[in-house]
């Protein structure tokens, strides 16, 4: 996990201070860059954009893409978009979260895999599909996921 | 560059960028979509470089890579201009035959071409495949020629000379009446007619007035809208200056989800080229009309893509609809006149102006025009992105575009309409495409997911799937939809799980007037609609779940067992092997049984055993036939003769 420097956070924010309605694009950035939203950048950007922590909190909760704890070192997405539910997208979601022993949502204990649900990545003719970090596994089968995780180290 | 200053300029710079090219010179356009970019056109593209390169054919031969041309399912494609040739299931190791072959030799690779799998014909160009044959493209069509990160190819077609014509020949009263004309209706799923929003926002008092472009396709199983923005955001964004010039807007947000990176960066790339073509900002075209863009990034939320709630984002506030006593139209972003319409919708826009309102309206049906794009998934054989005029059947779009079901099974119903929409059964797919027919089935149009569904696809888990979608996504702030939507679920899960009792249906059908008729936002009115339709044509499913405790398409795992047939297990141990339970017993000479106490019906046994055996049997509402005994189990198999 990446600790956080004051000063590369201030730049992030530096961007859109003095903007109207800027909140989520600057978490959408914190999040991409540190994988998280820490208390401490939390605390921050309510001092930088005069905005209460509570209200950064209230859209970092409410957003998917964003998230107050850390992510693991990989995010291992399954798509269970309709298409991908009709082919059997669920068969993988829940061999995954058996392999990894976690439930969607949820990051392993060694913070190397976050599991996450998604509803359609637009590649359905893929289907079923599972993203980890950027490279798409289309045509999944449950027999085949094992093989792909332990490619990621 | 400096900026283009008069339609003159335009047309001069158009003669000159086209004088630049040379018609003959061979150009491989490769789909760099995310669908192709999912099959690893990345490499295709790689290696099409390196070989040009090796074969020193270095500005002889171009490469572009474009956007979507809605074969998906036989990616990566690749088109090959002059000739127009289309190779499909392009993999790098293709790609020195295809330079020796075709860019040099002019001859074609057989092998490489659309197999007809009726007929065994090969189609060598794009228009002669099946796929294509039946569309018509007035949207896409333009995504093999156009390299999106290049404004240039854009304006090599036409591109931006609408916005000229509106500009300068046009009154923004004249380009409203046009668009009211032709009576395009919105693509985002509404079909409320494009005009007349745009009319609304325009008489609407207050300033600064705003147009929105909504790419927040959160829909599953739709991707229209992206292949629109990452293929050709151009046209997305000259549709929109138009609208604005038409509305009297002078700023403009497009709104992206942030699942689509491709789209966000293809999108800005546009906008800082259309600014540095002086196509967007202060004194466009030197016509005095100012109009900026910013481009938002959605979070993951599905219900911010409901208009009221996608405002509440772009002002940085957590996006929640609100009651829409007012529209947004009059009252939207910081409480201005907005007005927002979808991708599709905006990128009609040029082509009305262009051709005219007549020509537009002359296709599609009485009272829906123009074409419509859907992505044509699940159990059909050719995936992808289809573009039809209105009215065309059903049946058409799934036969003869999509080549019907895949495995020679049997066709169940078609859903349209993402979560809001619903399912339509097979006695109705001569039904037209057409915003007011769909809803008369309780479906509707919706932004253009179309997921088609064959035999082993059970409608209750097809209706639990999309509660379970919406109780996810629900955003919690009115009571009905938070609440009525778990309620619908809890009853829905019983009944896959076996547990439904006989009154459920009536409840369903009543928790869903209540989420009809109270509800804030369209999510919780059109919530009911994917278990209504499922009720209402297919309700001897819900029958036989709860009644006879039986799934009929073997789906629902509470109500399926699954066995072995011992007169066809070959003892192959690949179930076995791949029993996450350790459930199924046996061994190389053993026939294999599935322990019914340990076994987790997760369904890899079946799914693996090789279909050449079908050893593994799925059955639902009747006992598991008991297992072989011990000598019954001694598999003897056939030897070899020396």
């Amino acid at each position: 996990m990446a600790t956080i420097e004051p000063s590369e956070l201030d730049q992030l924010i530096d961007k859109y201070v003095g903007e109207e309605g800027v909140l989520i694009q600057l978490l959408l950035d914190i999040q991409q860059e540190y994988n998280w939203i820490s208390l401490e950048a939390s605390k921050r950007i309510s001092q930088r954009l005069n905005i209460p922590v509570s209200q950064v909190h209230r859209i970092a909760s409410f957003y998917k893409a964003m998230s107050l704890v850390p992510r693991g070192k990989h995010l291992v997405s399954i798509c269970l978009g309709t298409a991908c539910h009709v082919r059997g997208g669920q068969r993988i979601m829940e061999k995954v979260e058996q392999l990894l022993g976690v439930k969607a949502g949820e990051t392993t204990l060694d913070r190397k895999f976050t599991l996450e649900r998604v509803n359609c990545l637009g590649c359905c003719a893929l289907g079923p599909v599972m993203v980890v970090d950027k490279d798409y596994h289309g045509k999944m089968a449950a027999a085949k996921i094992k093989e792909v995780l332990e490619n990621y180290d | 560059m400096s900026p283009i200053n008069s339609p003159a300029e335009l047309e001069r710079l158009r003669q000159e960028i086209l004088s630049k090219r040379d018609p003959k010179k061979p150009c491989i356009a490769i789909c760099t979509g995310t669908g192709c970019l999912a099959l690893g056109c990345g490499e295709v593209v790689a290696a099409f470089r390196q070989e040009i390169q090796r074969q020193g054919l270095e500005g002889k031969a171009d490469i572009k890579e474009t956007g979507c041309p809605g074969f998906c399912e036989k990616g990566t494609i690749v088109v090959i201009y002059p000739e127009e040739i289309c190779y499909l299931q392009v993999m790098p190791e293709d790609v020195a035959e295809i330079v020796l072959q075709t860019i040099i030799g002019k001859k074609i690779v057989d092998r490489l071409l659309y197999n007809d799998p009726i007929t065994n014909e090969k189609a060598i160009h794009v228009q002669d495949i099946p796929f294509y044959k039946n569309q018509l493209r007035l949207l896409l069509g333009n995504n093999t020629r156009i390299d999106p990160q290049n404004i240039d190819d854009y304006l090599a077609l036409r591109g931006y000379s609408a916005l000229a014509k509106a500009l300068f020949q046009m009154t923004p009263e004249q380009v409203l009446e046009d668009v009211k004309r032709a009576n395009l209706r919105g693509r985002g799923g509404g079909g409320f007619p494009a005009g007349r929003k745009w009319e609304t926002t325009r008489n609407a008092p207050g300033e600064p007035k705003y147009v929105i472009v909504n790419c927040d396709e959160g829909d599953p199983g739709a991707f229209m809208d992206r292949a629109l923005m990452e293929g050709n955001p151009h046209s997305v964004l000259e549709g929109l200056i138009i609208g604005a010039y038409a509305i009297g807007s002078h700023e403009g947000f497009i709104y992206v989800r942030q699942e689509y990176p491709l789209a966000v960066e293809n999108v800005s790339i546009a906008i800082s080229q259309a600014e540095e073509y002086g196509l967007l900002g202060k004194n466009i075209l030197g016509s005095g009309f100012d109009f900026g863009v910013k481009v938002h990034r959605g979070a993951g939320a599905f219900v911010s893509g409901e208009s009221s709630a996608l405002m509440t984002a772009i002002e940085g506030r957590v996006g929640e609809p609100r009651p829409k006593y007012i529209h947004t139209a009059i009252s939207g972003i910081w409480g201005r006149p907005s007005n927002l319409n979808n991708v599709e919708t905006w990128a009609n826009v040029p082509l009305i102006i262009n051709n005219g309102a007549d020509w537009f309206s002359s296709i599609g049906t009485e009272r829906s025009k123009g074409t419509k794009i859907f992505s044509l998934v699940g159990k059909v054989n050719n995936t992808g992105l289809v573009e039809v005029p209105m009215g065309i059947s059903l049946r058409d779009i799934i036969y003869k575009i999509g080549g019907g079901i895949p495995k020679g099974k049997k066709f169940k119903a078609v859903q349209t309409g993402g979560p809001s929409g619903g399912c339509i059964p097979e006695e109705l797919i001569d039904t037209p495409v057409d915003f007011d027919e769909l809803t008369k089935l309780g479906s509707m149009m919706g932004s253009g997911g179309m997921i088609v569904m064959d035999e082993d696809t059970c409608m209750v888990d097809v209706a639990k799937y999309f509660i379970t979608f919406l109780t996810d996504e629900a955003c919690g702030k009115c009571v009905p939809c938070r609440l009525g939507i778990k309620q619908m679920l809890e009853l829905l899960t019983n009944i896959t799980e076996g547990k439904g009792d006989k009154g459920d249906i009536e409840r369903l059908k009543e928790l869903a007037g209540i989420l009809r008729d109270t509800s804030l936002c369209a999510l919780g009115v059109t919530a009911p609609n994917p278990v209504l339709t499922t009720l209402q044509y297919f309700p001897d499913e819900y029958r036989a779940h709860i009644e006879e405790k039986r799934c009929l398409a073997c789906v629902c795992k509470a109500l399926v067992s699954y066995y072995i047939d011992p007169s066809k297990c070959q003892a192959c141990l690949i179930c076995l092997r791949n029993c996450p339970a350790q459930a199924i017993s046996g061994s190389k000479n053993e026939i294999h049984v599935i322990d019914q106490t340990k076994c987790t019906k997760c369904g890899i046994c079946f799914e693996v055993c090789p279909p050449r055996f079908s050893a593994v049997k799925r059955t639902s509402g009747e006992p598991v036939p008991p297992p072989p005994s011990a000598e019954e189990r001694v598999l003897v198999r056939a030897k070899a003769k020396h």
